[in-house]
């Protein structure tokens, strides 16, 4: 139930909270201006403001900057060097000097804006006009944040954890413990048993999928599309971890070693499939990775739909869901000893 | 008297190793029948696929007119067990164990009242993990009881539990035949078997060695009665002169002497006596079903372990 429900309401809290303004932010970057009295580097300076991706911060000339951002824990900064407005009124080569954090996913922002505003005082101090231009537009009627694939990324981390956790142990559990033969000296069938717990399982992804949605929306304004094609995958989606984590508890020998390759194959799964970032912002080789991982097709599938409406691409994610959910499914299934032969 | 069981050259090996090798037995309706043996000696295997839990290689069996493994699913309705080791969820009560065996079945119990058949109702609220081994014992064969079955296995219910908690269980068990049902007991203990099983079979490396009442196979294999002597110097070869045969001496220095009827125990004192050889306390003596069971087995029973020696291959003594 925890990791069903409540995991994913503090991570869509937690989450949602910082980065609910990160589509509309700005980076924060420090200028030392060392040709401070020049109208040149004045309105090279407002130039950047008025990118509206840079938050221009000025700081002291004394000293040096690159001491100053690491004394700050800071990653972005542009030196202005000294006669910068006599260099380029006289059209000589003169360099304003970048200081960015290759770890910090806005280094690349602050190198694209400033090279921007340095080719645009280029462009005037020979006083040509751009010939190519740029228009920008969205591939969604709408722009996507944070926040709208936080929500399906979430419903699949639900979808996997829980299922997958509990059914590991309780496998393990359940053979260590005998617990199967006492179930199975009842009228309960091994196919009840496994029914019973893929109800279970989806109904808790149902609840899951509802709670996202509402704090997604309600709380922090995701923009998602709803379709009947979600429901599907709330079915596949808890059977392929039921059974993944049934084949787990099968084939370990131990309660402890179940346990440990259950966490080897969830986490790198969680972390990789999307859940928390869209597979886009990954390096490629990892994007390769992720197309092995089960989870990828639920959440990819998931986005679809929620997210970009994308519906023919959405069954293809089903089609291979419900693949993988079947052939583990049926293995699990055969391996699992009701009654001893 | 109808059969509840039916076992007739029954056999089942894993891989190479023979488990149960060509055993016939039956169990008749209302009475217990015990299935003694060492750690190996196949008893689990036999009674779980009586219990259709596992599937035999040859012979017939029947349980209430059923084949276990065919029919397992009518027959679990008939049937309760207590496996070996019976354990449960750490954190359910006995009566919540009870309620849900009984949704389990598709039937509706008065928990208290299998709670008091088995004396468990002033642990009705304790969770599992906080109950004693011996009332841990009693609500497996609570859970046993909720289908108000016909034939109960009992897979060594005693093992591990102190004398008390022991005898406890034995008279839930007596209460049990007393109302009529059929029991088939899997025991470590020969004290167990002697006390409650109408009939035993002895089982030994997957063979039945003998079977009946413990005061037939007693009375078959034992060495019938005995004269025990405690006495001093030269006891043991006075009796010996006499031309009494079958004496034997102990480790303490007591002679016991096989003797048939009265006049054997007199004509043994009159011998002792005449000789002027010193005695003290006297006493009869009778084997036992364990000094039965050690001769046939070759071991002794010591808390669920046999203390194995030679193991005898013979099917009499």
């Amino acid at each position: 139930m925890f990791f069903a429900l409540a995991f994913p309401v503090i991570f869509i809290l937690l989450f949602g909270a910082i980065f609910s303004g990160a589509g509309s932010g700005s980076v924060a970057v420090y200028v030392q201006n060392l040709d401070a009295n020049s109208s040149v580097s004045a309105a090279f300076i407002q130039s950047l403001n008025s990118t509206g991706v840079l938050n221009v911060k000025v700081v002291d000339i004394s000293g040096n900057l690159s001491n100053y951002l690491l004394a700050h824990s800071l990653s972005n900064g542009i030196v202005i060097p000294q006669g910068f407005a006599s260099d380029y009124e006289k059209g000589k080569s003169v360099n304003v000097t970048v200081y960015s954090d290759p770890a910090d996913s806005t280094s690349g922002i602050v190198l694209g804006a400033v090279s921007g505003v340095i080719n645009g005082f280029n462009l005037k101090r020979v006083e040509a006009s751009p010939v190519v231009g740029l228009d920008s537009a969205t591939v969604n009627a709408h722009s996507t944040k944070y926040i709208d694939f936080l929500v399906p990324g979430l419903i699949g981390f639900s979808i996997l954890t829980s299922p997958m956790f509990s059914m590991v142990n309780v496998t393990a559990e359940y053979k260590k413990f005998k617990r199967f033969k006492q179930l199975s000296l009842t009228p309960l069938t091994k196919g009840e048993w496994l029914v019973s717990k893929v109800i279970w399982y989806t109904i808790l992804s149902f609840a899951a999928f509802v709670l996202m949605v509402f704090f997604g929306t309600a709380v922090f304004g995701a923009n998602l599309k709803l379709s009947l094609i979600i429901i599907p995958f709330l079915i596949a989606g808890p059977t392929l971890f039921i059974s993944l984590g049934m084949l787990v508890g099968i084939v370990t020998k131990s309660i402890e070693s179940a346990g440990v390759i259950g966490n080897i194959i969830t986490f790198p799964m969680m972390f990789l499939s999307g859940t928390f970032f869209p597979i886009s912002t990954m390096p490629h080789f990892l994007q390769l990775v992720a197309r092995f991982l089960p989870l990828y097709y639920v959440i990819a599938g998931l986005n679809d739909v929620m997210v970009f409406s994308n519906i023919s691409t959405a069954y293809y994610n089903l089609a291979v869901t419900v693949a993988i959910a079947a052939v583990i499914f049926v293995l699990a299934a055969r391996l699992f000893k009701w009654k001893e032969k | 008297m109808a059969s509840a069981i039916i076992v007739d050259g029954l056999e089942k090996s894993y891989g190479t190793k023979k488990a149960v090798n060509c055993i016939s037995f039956t169990v008749n309706q209302g009475e217990i029948f015990s299935l003694l043996g060492p750690n190996g000696a196949g008893k689990t295997t036999t009674v779980e696929i009586l219990e259709g839990l596992r599937e035999r290689d040859a012979g017939r069996i029947e349980v209430l007119g059923m084949d276990p493994w065919r029919q397992g699913y009518e027959l679990h309705k008939r049937i309760g067990v207590i496996p070996q080791g019976f354990s449960f969820f750490d954190k359910q009560k006995p009566v919540e164990a009870i309620q849900y065996y009984a949704e389990l079945f598709g039937l509706k119990v008065n928990a208290q009242e299998i709670l008091e058949k088995v004396i468990l109702e002033e642990a009705a609220d304790t969770v599992f993990e906080d109950l004693s081994g011996g009332q841990r014992q009693k609500l497996g064969l609570a859970l046993a009881l909720v289908n108000d079955p016909e034939v109960l296995f009992l897979d060594e219910p005693t093992t591990g539990l102190d004398p008390q908690a022991r005898r406890n269980l034995w008279n839930v068990i007596q209460g049990l035949k007393e109302g009529g049902r059929t029991v088939l007991l899997t025991t470590h203990y020969l004290e167990e078997a002697e006390l409650l099983a109408d009939r035993v079979a002895i089982m030994n490396h997957g063979e039945i060695i003998t079977s009946g009442t413990p005061e037939e196979i007693v009375r078959k294999y034992g060495s019938g009665k005995k004269i025990v002597i405690k006495g001093g110097e030269g006891l043991y070869s006075a009796i010996i002169k006499s031309g009494i045969s079958g004496a034997f001496r102990n480790d303490d220095g007591e002679v016991s002497v096989p003797v048939r009827d009265k006049r054997d125990i007199i004509s043994l004192v009159t011998s002792i006596e005449s000789a002027g050889v010193t005695w003290g306390d006297i006493r009869t003596e009778e084997d036992s079903l364990e000094d039965v069971f050690v001769k046939l087995v070759g071991g002794t029973m010591d808390e669920g372990e046999l203390k194995s020696e030679s193991v005898s291959e013979g099917k009499s003594p």
